[in-house]
């Protein structure tokens, strides 16, 4: 080993240093999922299988009667509810990937690097959003051959819409994996929470009775879902929330979670030790 | 660039719940001086280098690191001090250059300087024809290598280093402490680090020795060493105790006992081994005289031995 003498500068801090500190973080985690070919397997695999149980026809004679008379096929209806659970999985799943680099040690550098722990919670909920939302455009196009259709502009709509959809929800799995210690615990987690929250969005069933009509409104994934039904299809439903609703809610739910998600990571935890 | 000492310290506490790890520390450490704190485990050297790095912070006291307070000023004192934790911080799934390329971003290094430097460090620590491998694929001795360059990437003017040769053999050993040599005469870095082995600490301009979260000794090698006085005599014996006293009785000065072993420091210890053996014939196992390590300015000051300590500590954790 040898060294040479350099004149010691010390670089100084600016703005754009904050979004190089993001951006890096973000491309890092995009470098690492396609470098773990399990993961790739899994992501592609994921929307593959949904398609073909969706394509193989069972429930072809399903109809949901919506009002103006017209109708929608099974997999018509349950198409924005499945979208969802894609981008739902992938984002949370990717920020599995803050436990493994807690136990790993590669958080503890970024911990004393001068980056805002702003700059770490966004560079982190980018990446894993940004996965999520490959993934769920491959349901998408997918979903070109079992009788999904959308011009371009609707498709500029639904990609943005499901964007802010894998922010709020990679900034969620950010928030429950940042104090866990192990996988197995976020593994829980999910069934218990994530899971549940899903299967009363709206995704499986209509708002029935009185109970379940006001943890569908208090859900926001409800708008999630309702939000998607009206971009994919042109249709009135009547039931749902409005479009203008569902937007405001989506951002809202993205906003907090990123809030949280910063909140929490500017406290210490003991997990930021590593012995 | 400011003349503040690299780290001022003084009068700091750390608790862990109901736990004293860091009790009453003040020190003062100067630039361009390399400097070990040493001790056994759960002696407060981890819990101290995680308050300096950043990592945690301060409950109680006064510090100041190249100037800059510890308690109010952790953005500039983040980039001017360069980290390398004892557990590993590489992205193994990525390569060596690329992880350096992103320490480089997050210290906001610019695209054409963070290219010069990734250059440089990487003829530095030798590693230039493997910077395109995946990290995984290295050695303990070279990853340990690139967590340096990493440290060393954005021109720190302190470098922290927590038990930097854990898990290296003794080339990589010699080939870091050469390294860190180079670092201070060449850019006058400043470089701190911990370490659990004596020996180790022994080639640092000046030791801090910490037992039970206090301050035991501070000064350089050398000058702990003649505190202790004299050469050091060990004895090894089945009846430490009573040989004990009988030294005592039949020379006069006062001797140590450990477990199995008796010892002592005097000056002219050779003419002495000679004495001894004559006088308790059959009673001393072994015996052997050395002059005086750091090991034995521990031993003086705490009064226990700094090996035993130490396992029994590992033991623990």
């Amino acid at each position: 080993m040898t060294t040479s003498s350099t004149t010691p500068t010390v670089p100084v801090p600016h703005v754009a240093g904050a979004w190089l500190a993001v951006w890096t973080l973000c491309q890092r985690e995009l470098v690492r999922f396609f470098r773990q070919k399990n993961r790739v397997i899994g992501a592609v695999g994921q929307p593959i299988l949904f398609w073909l149980l969706f394509g193989s026809g069972f429930g072809s004679s399903f109809r949901v009667p919506t009002e103006g008379g017209e109708s929608m096929n099974y997999f018509q209806y349950y198409f924005p509810g499945t979208l969802v659970l894609i981008v739902l999985f992938t984002a949370i799943f990717a920020t599995i990937s803050i436990i493994e680099d807690r136990r790993e040690g590669f958080l503890q550098a970024v911990l004393v690097a001068p980056v805002s722990r702003f700059a770490l919670v966004l560079g982190k909920v980018l990446g894993g959003s940004l996965i999520a939302l490959a993934q769920g455009l491959l349901f998408l196009l997918l979903g070109l051959t079992i009788g999904i259709t959308f011009s371009p502009l609707q498709l500029l709509a639904i990609v943005a819409y499901l964007f802010v959809i894998a922010i709020g929800l990679t900034a969620l799995g950010f928030i429950l994996a940042w104090r866990l210690d192990s996988t197995q615990g976020f593994h829980a987690i999910m069934s218990v929470v994530l899971l549940p929250m899903w299967l009363l969005s709206g995704a499986f069933f209509p708002a029935s009775d009185n109970l379940l009509a006001y943890i569908l409104w208090i859900n926001p994934l409800t708008y999630a879902v309702a939000g998607l039904r009206r971009l994919l299809f042109d249709l009135p439903f009547p039931d749902l929330p409005s479009a203008t609703v569902c937007l405001l809610v989506t951002l809202g739910f993205a906003a907090l979670c990123l809030a949280i998600a910063w909140w929490s990571a500017r406290r210490t935890t003991k997990g930021d030790l590593l012995s | 660039m400011n003349a503040a000492p690299a780290i001022t310290v003084s009068a700091l506490r750390h608790h862990y719940g109901d736990r004293c790890a860091i009790d009453d520390l003040g020190f003062e450490i100067a630039r361009a001086e390399i400097f070990a704190f040493v001790g056994p485990n759960g002696g407060g050297k981890t819990t101290l280098f995680r308050i300096l790095s950043t990592l945690m912070p301060m409950q109680a006291g006064k510090a100041a690191v190249l100037g800059y307070d510890l308690e109010t000023a952790v953005g500039p004192i983040r980039r001017e001090i360069g980290v390398v934790f004892q557990a590993p911080s590489l992205d193994k799934k990525l390569t060596v250059d690329e992880n350096l390329r992103h320490q480089g971003h997050l210290y906001g290094l610019s695209a054409s300087d963070l290219r010069a430097r990734r250059e440089e460090l990487l003829v530095q620590v030798g590693l230039q024809d493997r910077r395109s491998e995946l990290v995984e694929k290295l050695s303990g001795g070279l990853r340990r290598r690139v967590e340096l360059a990493k440290g060393m990437l954005h021109r720190p003017r302190l470098l922290l280093l927590d038990e930097p040769s854990t898990g290296l053999d003794p080339v990589a050993r010699s080939d870091l402490w050469n390294y860190l040599r180079q670092l201070q005469e060449t850019q006058q870095v400043t470089v701190v680090l911990t370490t659990h082995l004596l020996e180790e600490a022994e080639k640092a301009d000046r030791v801090a020795i910490l037992n039970e979260g206090k301050l035991v000794a501070i000064d350089t090698p050398d000058a702990l060493r003649a505190t202790v006085g004299g050469d050091t005599i060990t004895i090894q014996t089945k009846e430490s105790a009573k040989l004990a006293e009988d030294i005592r009785r039949e020379f006069g000065f006062s001797v140590e006992v450990l477990d199995d072993e008796v010892r002592f420091e005097q000056p002219e210890g050779h003419r002495l081994i000679a004495k001894i053996v004559e006088a308790f014939p059959g009673r001393i196992d072994a015996i052997t005289y050395a002059r005086p390590s750091l090991e034995d300015v521990f031993i003086d000051r705490t009064g226990h031995r700094f090996r035993q300590d130490r396992l029994r500590e590992a033991g623990k954790d």
